[in-house]
């Protein structure tokens, strides 16, 4: 039982800490749910990528430093304690880039993966239709076998930043004929700007396009854009999702930054005893979320396979994330109006959160999960 | 960084589950309750022989310790099976009796489970002092070894039992390390408190599982898996601050062990209580010996406003 990271890891953040210091931009990046911060950040990413610093745990080959989990840690406590921008690409890298790495073809990957370090491919996620959020096997849109690949058909939607990215990666039904609905279902990556590809933007509470609707019209597919077998999505897909609420999705660095940040806040507001209950929750629930996430990762790396316990952590982040902003508006707000003020981080950020519990699967159904895997209750009516 | 509990920790961990399973802890708790000690007495022995007292004790003073991190291991199977009696209170004056000659007198007997100990600050109640051998005041000069208790008052939690220290007796220490007392008084809750919480859960999700009503179990019913959903969370949360602060040992990390393992179960005995309905509510169904003391220990060692103010202060 052991909380020293070792002189290795400790050089490794050294390291990255200097570099974060010296190019950090020193003002805020514009808004990454808009065409000028898309814009920005993607800069950004070829900046960081440039240095070896964008995918620090992916294989070198591919751009990363092949550096390890704990190293991944301890990068992003760095990444987000230097106020280094929101990851334009976070779809990309947490969610297909280890789909790749886990049932890819190596041409898959040598040819997918560089160009996503560099932010030159921005990623959206296009898993949920109109009829298929929470029950994803009730999914609709197909792709349909032609010579040298599919073609598509069909419609995707709240996929986020598909507004100004440049490729997606979901799920289609290829045999609409299987007696279970998550049997027949094809992983596959394609462009945005195909013909046959309509985006329309989707303004979320604040306005801003953070997802968009997706009409797709016969859009062609080559065969190397399919990964995995035809038929084996879903079984690929969860493992995707279990990365995505596990260990990868949400950086404890991340909210051990907000917090810090929050604390921060509350002390220049003259440190409030009203909110000094909730600020102290703040840096208790990072602080959980750190240790919680080191147990994980040392189970991780002992062998363990992590399994249904990832939805302990997504129902954890969102809520706690939520808590955190309301928070910092509540303080902002205590001297005037400057809490509703929509351009702000803090803002910014209280609308991003609001999402947490809804996507990557609802929390609803992340506590079936704990109900019924974790704790053995028996099962519903659902499903 | 390898934030493991290792192989001999968890058997150390299971041997003392599967100790405390075979000793009828509620039988134990309900003599204790109405001061009837044999049974205690004779747990207190065995927990003591398995080393868990010998760990906040130094060698040299015939102790295993000090070694925090199985010590929090022990105490949150202490708290799984509501092991009665001044635990917490014992392992805390351990942490005080450091001067050479207070050690060498009382150390090597609190180790063995030979004496238990008590402490309080000078006017507040005491836990268990008709029992304690040893009953340590926190007085205003010091820390003083006091000639007697008053009358037993019952506590919330039944098998607590309440006394106030006499003034006096023998100054033992001028200047005691109250600050590491405490903390070590806040692990050993944290780790009693998430032990507690976890036996709660436990029992709910049995009792759910086979309660039925409208023709199925309740725990087929979102509305209870749900609760039942959270206060795993809550539990599974507070689980790495208890074992992070006994690795770091500091005031803020043992402050939020403390606050965030006795919140999630104070959750999940409200849960508990819930969700088993009213036979949740009577003395007689061994619900009640854990429900009772997730709200004490809530409040023992510091309140959850305390606690947040020493994490604050932490940061400062």
């Amino acid at each position: 039982m052991d909380l020293a990271h070792s002189p290795a890891d400790e050089a490794f953040r050294a390291e990255a800490r200097a570099w974060l210091r010296a190019r950090v931009p020193s003002e805020p990046l514009p808004s990454l749910e808009t065409a000028e911060g898309f814009a920005a950040h993607r800069a950004w990413e070829a900046e960081l990528a440039a240095a070896g610093w964008s995918v620090v745990n992916w294989p070198t080959r591919y751009g990363g430093r092949d550096c390890g989990l704990m190293r991944w840690l301890v990068f992003e406590e760095e990444y987000y304690a230097a106020g280094a921008p929101g990851r334009v690409n976070q779809n990309g890298v947490s969610l297909l880039a280890p789909t790749l790495l886990d049932h890819g073809t190596e041409e898959q990957r040598a040819r997918v993966l560089p160009s996503m370090a560099t932010g030159e491919v921005v990623w959206a996620q296009a898993w949920s239709e109109p009829e298929a959020g929470s029950d994803l096997a009730a999914l609709r849109a197909r792709a349909v076998r032609v010579a040298g690949g599919w073609r598509l058909s069909g419609e995707k939607t709240w996929s986020s930043r598909a507004a100004f990215a440049d490729r997606a990666f979901g799920l289609f039904r290829t045999d609409p004929d299987t007696p279970k609905p998550h049997q027949g279902l094809t992983y596959v990556m394609f462009d945005l700007r195909a013909p046959g590809v309509t985006v329309r933007p989707i303004g979320r509470l604040d306005g801003k396009p953070a997802f968009a609707e997706l009409f797709l019209d016969e859009v062609f597919v080559p065969d190397e854009d399919v990964i995995g077998e035809p038929g084996q999505g879903w079984r690929i897909a969860m493992s995707t999702a279990a990365n995505e609420r596990g260990l990868t999705l949400r950086s404890p660095g991340r909210f051990l930054s907000s917090a810090d940040r929050l604390h921060a806040l509350w002390a220049d507001r003259g440190s409030p005893e009203a909110a000094a209950a909730r600020v102290a929750d703040a840096l208790i629930g990072a602080r959980a979320y750190q240790l919680f996430t080191y147990a994980a990762a040392s189970r991780f790396l002992a062998g363990e396979r992590l399994g249904p316990e990832s939805s302990l952590n997504k129902v954890f982040w969102s809520e706690y994330d939520i808590a955190l902003h309301e928070t910092a508006l509540d303080l902002l707000g205590a001297q005037g109006a400057e809490g509703e003020a929509a351009d702000t981080d803090w803002s910014e950020g209280y609308v991003f959160s609001l999402a947490g519990p809804i996507y990557a699967g609802t929390n609803e159904i992340q506590r079936d999960i704990v109900a019924e895997r974790l704790l053995g209750l028996p099962r519903g009516r659902r499903r | 960084m390898r934030f493991l509990l290792d192989a001999e920790q968890r058997e150390f961990a299971r041997s003392l589950d599967a100790m405390l399973s075979a000793a009828d802890t509620p039988a134990v708790i309900r003599d204790w309750s109405r001061g009837e000690r044999a049974g205690g007495l004779a747990l207190w022995s065995r927990i003591a022989e398995a080393g868990v007292f010998a760990l906040a004790v130094p060698e040299a003073y015939e102790g295993l310790g000090p070694r925090p991190v199985d010590l929090a291991v022990a105490f949150v199977e202490l708290g799984r099976h509501a092991v009665p009696g001044p635990l917490v209170e014992t392992v805390a004056a351990a942490a005080l009796l450091r001067d050479p000659g207070p050690a060498k007198r009382f150390l090597p007997a609190l180790a063995a489970g030979e004496s238990m100990a008590t402490l309080a600050p000078e006017g507040s109640y005491a836990v268990d002092g008709d029992a304690a051998a040893l009953r340590l005041t926190l007085a205003a000069d010091g820390l003083r070894l006091a000639p007697g208790h008053g009358p037993v008052r019952p506590s919330l939690d039944p098998a607590r039992r309440l006394t106030r220290l006499l003034p006096g007796g023998e100054l033992l220490v001028p200047d005691p390390s109250a600050d590491r007392a405490l903390r070590w008084a806040r692990l050993a809750t944290a780790a009693q408190a998430l032990g507690v919480g976890l036996a709660l859960l436990e029992r709910t999700v049995a009792y759910v599982g086979q309660r039925v009503q409208f023709g199925v179990p309740v725990g087929s019913f979102q509305a209870v898996k749900h609760r039942l959903a959270d206060a795993k969370i809550a539990l599974e949360f507070a689980r790495p601050l208890v074992l992070g602060a006994a690795v770091t040992m500091s005031p803020a990390d043992v402050a939020a062990a403390k606050v965030s393992a006795c919140e999630a179960a104070y959750t999940t005995a409200r849960t508990a209580l819930q969700l088993h309905g009213a036979i949740g509510y009577t003395a007689e169904y061994d619900l009640s010996l854990w429900l009772t003391k997730a709200r004490a220990l809530r409040t023992a060692w510091g309140t959850p406003d305390d606690c947040r103010a020493e994490v604050l202060r932490g940061r400062a």
